[in-house]
């Protein structure tokens, strides 16, 4: 066992594809760019390939750091690397930056070559299933005709079982991390608040704000706010921040008062400072649009009858916003069609964003997950 | 782990090849990867031990992380064609519950236990302490066993639960017991079902 290492310094790729891409929404995105990383070396029989899909806010850069921004590691690094969980002496991982992403994938923020002009608001839905089969083609571009693994959390989760839906044949194995079958609808309804803080920004300009020359920051922030509240549990966020007042006792102002007030403003500050609020809305849609039981009448088992994968499936015990009875649904959904499957609840305070940490129990499955399997 | 081999062999004999068997308190996972092994079964364990559910993944076991006292609800009627409890029966809290439930689950259940009524058991309540064996290997202060009980206990509970003994092997420190099982036999493992 070596010391677990960072993969270093990694260069983004851009794949451009000019074949038309058929959207669930009934849209068309006639031709494409995936920008998208890759760590360790595809072996000669192409079988160690291992795709990482990314949630709401993640990208291309899943591990290793920038030249020209060192401080700009990957969303994933305590995962990815030589030594580590997902070993890239072993595995030739992939991270993509998916459609209508803001991170040099097409999104509403290029150009739509059919107008000149920023896609904007005329940017079509994509939906989980369409980026899937946008990963699918690069996989072919890429010469990979089968993936050792598909592994993701939260919304990469549900990338990564859809891969297993829509690909079977494609995919050996499958790491589906805080995640969940379909959302519930108080989890809408997140998402909702999130998007309407963004709609109703009078910067919004019906999306098309790049012309405006603004961006709906105060929305976004506002998105990003509520989203981050979801993403820790009342416990971490009470031994983060508990009642901590930055002044020592109460001043009877709006401005921040409260510790927790502080930190939420500033992630949302931050965030609107890089995200495109575009991205953010059809992100939070594509969540809310997955449901791969629908087509067979809510029934989950008869709509996994297909995968022919082996799964890993991972939840953590305080996560209340991809809860462990969801991941159970799919875990029990798997076994009812006799699927190879193993589950593991982590004891991990931190909420929904456990799934990022190196809770060391957490990363021993994953270890001991991916040494099993064979390329 | 020399106590647990004699009734791995007999739940093995009991095993059809091609079997669906749930294992529930799995442990490392190795009874299932010895039934993968010579029984081709399309196993899958139960535990709730991260350590143990660690070891499982690492063995290349099936293994769901759930808590057994609160039931086997996730499960469906009638999945498995064995469901198996190995020495684990005497540390739940809901024996009633958990054999019902093992045989809602499985068509058969199997099930071994250490038998409290052991002569060196009763020697050694006889002598004052509680007793601590290759079969009952920790201390009372230590034990997981929450749960004390002899043969002819579970098979009293048995009989009021309706349920059928199928098959019984007692075993005296891995030595096959013909008669007075439960004087002396420190496990026993049965195949049960329901009539």
């Amino acid at each position: 066992m070596i010391q677990a290492q960072s993969v270093g310094v990694v260069t983004p790729q851009t794949a451009h594809f000019a074949t038309p891409l058929p959207l669930r929404s009934g849209g068309v995105l006639p031709s494409y760019d995936l920008v998208y990383e890759t760590y360790g070396t595809l072996n000669a029989a192409r079988s160690n390939a291992v795709l990482v899909c990314h949630a709401l806010s993640g990208s291309h850069h899943v591990a290793g750091r920038y030249a020209d921004t060192p401080d700009n590691i990957g969303w994933w690094d305590n995962l990815v690397g030589p030594g580590k969980p997902l070993d890239t002496r072993k595995f030739f991982v992939i991270g993509v930056n998916n459609l209508g992403g803001c991170y040099g994938t097409t999104g509403p923020v290029s150009i739509n070559p059919a107008t000149g002009k920023p896609w904007g608001a005329a940017f079509p839905f994509v939906t989980v299933e369409d980026w899937v089969d946008a990963q699918a083609r690069l996989a072919d571009l890429l010469g990979i005709e089968r993936f050792a693994a598909v592994v993701g959390g939260s919304l990469g989760g549900m990338q990564a079982l859809s891969w297993t839906l829509q690909y079977p044949e494609r995919v050996g194995h499958a790491a589906v991390i805080a995640s969940a079958p379909k959302l519930t609808a108080q989890n809408i309804a997140f998402n909702e608040v999130a998007r309407q803080a963004i709609l109703t920004d009078p910067d919004f300009h019906g999306g098309n704000y790049y012309e405006h020359g603004v961006v709906p920051a105060r929305g976004l922030k506002l998105a990003r706010m509520v989203g981050h509240i979801t993403y820790l549990s009342d416990d971490s966020m009470g031994e983060k921040f508990g009642r901590s007042l930055r002044h020592g006792k109460a001043v009877y102002s709006y401005d921040v008062e409260f510790e927790i007030e502080s930190y939420l403003r500033y992630q949302g500050d931050k965030f609107a400072g890089y995200f495109d609020a575009n991205t953010y809305l059809l992100t939070t849609k594509a969540l809310d649009y997955y449901d791969p039981a629908f087509a067979h009448g809510g029934n989950l088992a008869a709509a996994l009858a297909g995968a022919s994968a082996d799964f890993l499936v991972v939840s953590f015990t305080t996560d209340w916003r991809f809860s462990p009875a969801r991941s159970r649904e799919i875990v029990y959904a798997l076994l009812h069609n006799q699927r190879n499957v193993s589950y593991a609840e982590i004891d991990c305070a931190a909420g929904h964003d456990s799934f990022l940490l190196d809770e060391p129990h957490y990363h021993a499955v994953l270890s001991a997950w991916f040494d099993r399997i064979k390329v | 782990m020399a106590a647990y081999r004699y009734d791995y062999e007999v739940i093995t004999q009991w095993i059809t090849p091609g079997e669906r068997v749930l294992d529930l308190g799995c442990g490392d996972g190795s009874l299932l990867k010895h039934l993968m092994e010579v029984r081709q079964v399309q196993g899958y364990g139960v535990e709730n031990d991260p350590e143990k559910l660690l070891a499982c993944v690492r063995n290349g076991v099936n293994v769901v992380q759930a808590n057994m006292d609160e039931g086997l609800s996730d499960f469906e009627d009638g999945f498995f064609d064995h469901v198996i409890m190995s020495l684990s029966l005497q540390a739940m809290h809901n024996t009633q519950g958990i054999l019902a439930e093992m045989l809602r689950v499985g068509h058969e259940a199997v099930v071994s236990f250490p038998n409290f009524g052991y002569w060196r058991h009763r020697q050694s309540i006889l002598n004052g302490r509680m007793p601590v064996s290759e079969s009952l290997p920790h201390q009372w202060f230590n034990t997981p066993n929450v749960r004390f009980f002899t043969i002819a206990d579970f098979e009293a509970l048995c009989e009021i639960n309706g349920i059928a003994i199928r098959e019984r092997l007692a075993f005296d420190e891995g030595q096959l017991v013909k008669d007075e099982a439960n004087f002396l036999a420190s496990v026993a493992v049965y195949r049960l079902g329901r009539n």
